[in-house]
């Protein structure tokens, strides 16, 4: 990289995250600096991002495994009683021929969370270490994260739809397990981890001279 | 080149802007209706540009609000096991959760699929109704953030896969009749999409604010 490019932070100048507008920061005699256009809360970096992010990733970690080993739909028929964890439902996909579909859920239910939760333990991380390597790669990393996120609901409304619609009294009731519950909390736990984690701070240790830290 | 905002004052000073998710400033440059700008060391989005009429965006926006209203109120599918017929529309199905005890799941299938979905296309009708007649919304500093938390909170279309995948996973053992919701649901989809790509965070600021007093030029 050639001279440093100028960051906002480094330069003094906030940028909005409600509007975006970038204003100068007032002088340092302490109190929160609001923006001139939309008054929202002006911040250098996202405050306490990390620490928050780190909390909600591990409450995300501890849901996981609930997830995926409790069951997370209950069938019950006359023919007697199954239960469905995720990975039996992708199983039961693929053994009946629908391979598109099997692999569109084993990605949506299981690839995705399981991707999410280790990049952005990798982020985390790496941003704690002030690590310099790839940050183009880990800021498109934590894009990512934040656009494919929401497809891990995949399951919980396909869960959602059988149970209304697959109540026939004795004949079939299909009723939602408590990996639901584990799995939705997995999903909503990572998608809050990610929006606390703010991606400037991969940045940041190109650029020695910006000790502004909020 | 350098869009240091210290540099002497050009003839046109045009906005300095801070990318989102590398904090890198840059001039603001003019970009063709409907193109992007992306930032020049992360190639993140610093912003889209503006369409020159709202009318479009407003358009696909009031046509979703019908489709929501519709997929709401009909079925979204019947079965039929052994001549016993059960149907059941989105907010059945928030019941039926609830009913099993499973609130937090039926919860959040209620915020991501009614409640969310609802306020955003509100929200986006109450921003762009008085835009287009010239005058600023009311509130729009509120009005702003609630669109902004509401967003990623929106999943209709991950909803309608699931849909699909429920489906198909039925038709392995009953008869499975699609009701009007289901058409309503794929084609409020792709208008949602649409809306979303057309409707304009910045353009809403630039129209309601054309030039905010504490704004750093370059
Ligand atoms: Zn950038």
């Amino acid at each position: 990289m050639n001279a440093t490019p100028a960051t906002a932070a480094a330069c003094g100048l906030l940028s909005c995250h409600v509007c975006g507008l970038v204003s100068r920061a007032p002088g340092t005699g302490g109190g929160t600096a609001h923006c001139p256009r939309c008054s929202a809360r002006l911040h250098f970096r996202k405050p306490n991002g990390t620490s928050r992010a780190w909390a909600l990733l591990i409450a995300a970690y501890i849901m996981y495994i609930p997830a995926n080993l409790l069951p997370i739909m209950e069938t019950s028929s006359l023919f007697g009683s199954e239960n469905d964890t995720i990975m039996s439902g992708v199983i039961f996909l693929w053994s009946s021929g629908s391979w598109d579909l099997a692999g569109l859920v084993f990605i949506a239910s299981i690839l995705v969370p399981l991707m999410k939760l280790i990049a952005l333990t990798l982020l985390l991380v790496s941003v704690q270490c002030r690590a310099r390597w790839l940050p183009v790669q880990r800021t498109r990393l934590y894009r990512l994260v934040e656009q494919v996120g929401r497809w891990s609901m995949l399951d919980i409304y396909v869960v959602t739809i059988l149970a209304a619609l697959v109540q026939i009294g004795s004949l079939a009731t299909i009723t939602a397990g408590p990996a639901a519950l584990a799995f939705g909390a997995v999903v909503v736990l990572t998608m809050f981890a990610a929006m606390q984690f703010d991606p400037r701070l991969i940045w940041d240790p190109f650029h020695q001279e910006s000790q502004h830290h909020d | 080149m350098s869009p240091h905002p210290t540099v002497a004052k050009t003839i046109t000073a045009r906005p300095v802007i801070a990318c989102h998710e590398c904090d890198l400033l840059q001039r603001a440059i003019a970009v063709p209706p409907g193109g992007v700008a992306r930032c020049r060391r992360c190639g993140g989005e610093l912003y889209r540009a503006a369409h020159r009429r709202l009318d479009p965006t407003l358009a696909l926006v009031l046509a979703a609000a019908v489709l929501f209203a519709v997929a709401n109120a009909f079925p979204i599918v019947g079965l039929e096991i052994q001549g016993i017929r059960n149907v059941t529309n989105l907010f059945g199905a928030v019941q039926a959760l609830w009913n099993q005890e499973m609130r937090p799941i039926a919860a959040l299938v209620f915020l991501t699929t009614i409640l969310m979905p609802a306020v955003n296309l509100a929200v986006m009708i109450y921003l762009l109704l008085p835009l287009k007649l010239g005058r600023r919304p009311a509130g729009l500093t509120v009005i702003m953030r609630v669109l902004q938390s509401v967003k990623p909170w929106g999943m209709l279309e991950v909803f309608m896969l699931g849909i699909i995948v429920a489906l198909v996973k039925l038709t392995h053992f009953a008869t499975v009749v699609p009701g009007l919701a289901l058409w309503s649901f794929a084609v409020l989809t792709l208008l949602l999409a649409a809306a979303a790509a057309s409707f304009n965070v910045r353009d809403v600021w630039d129209r309601a604010y054309p030039a905010p007093r504490g704004e750093v030029r370059a």
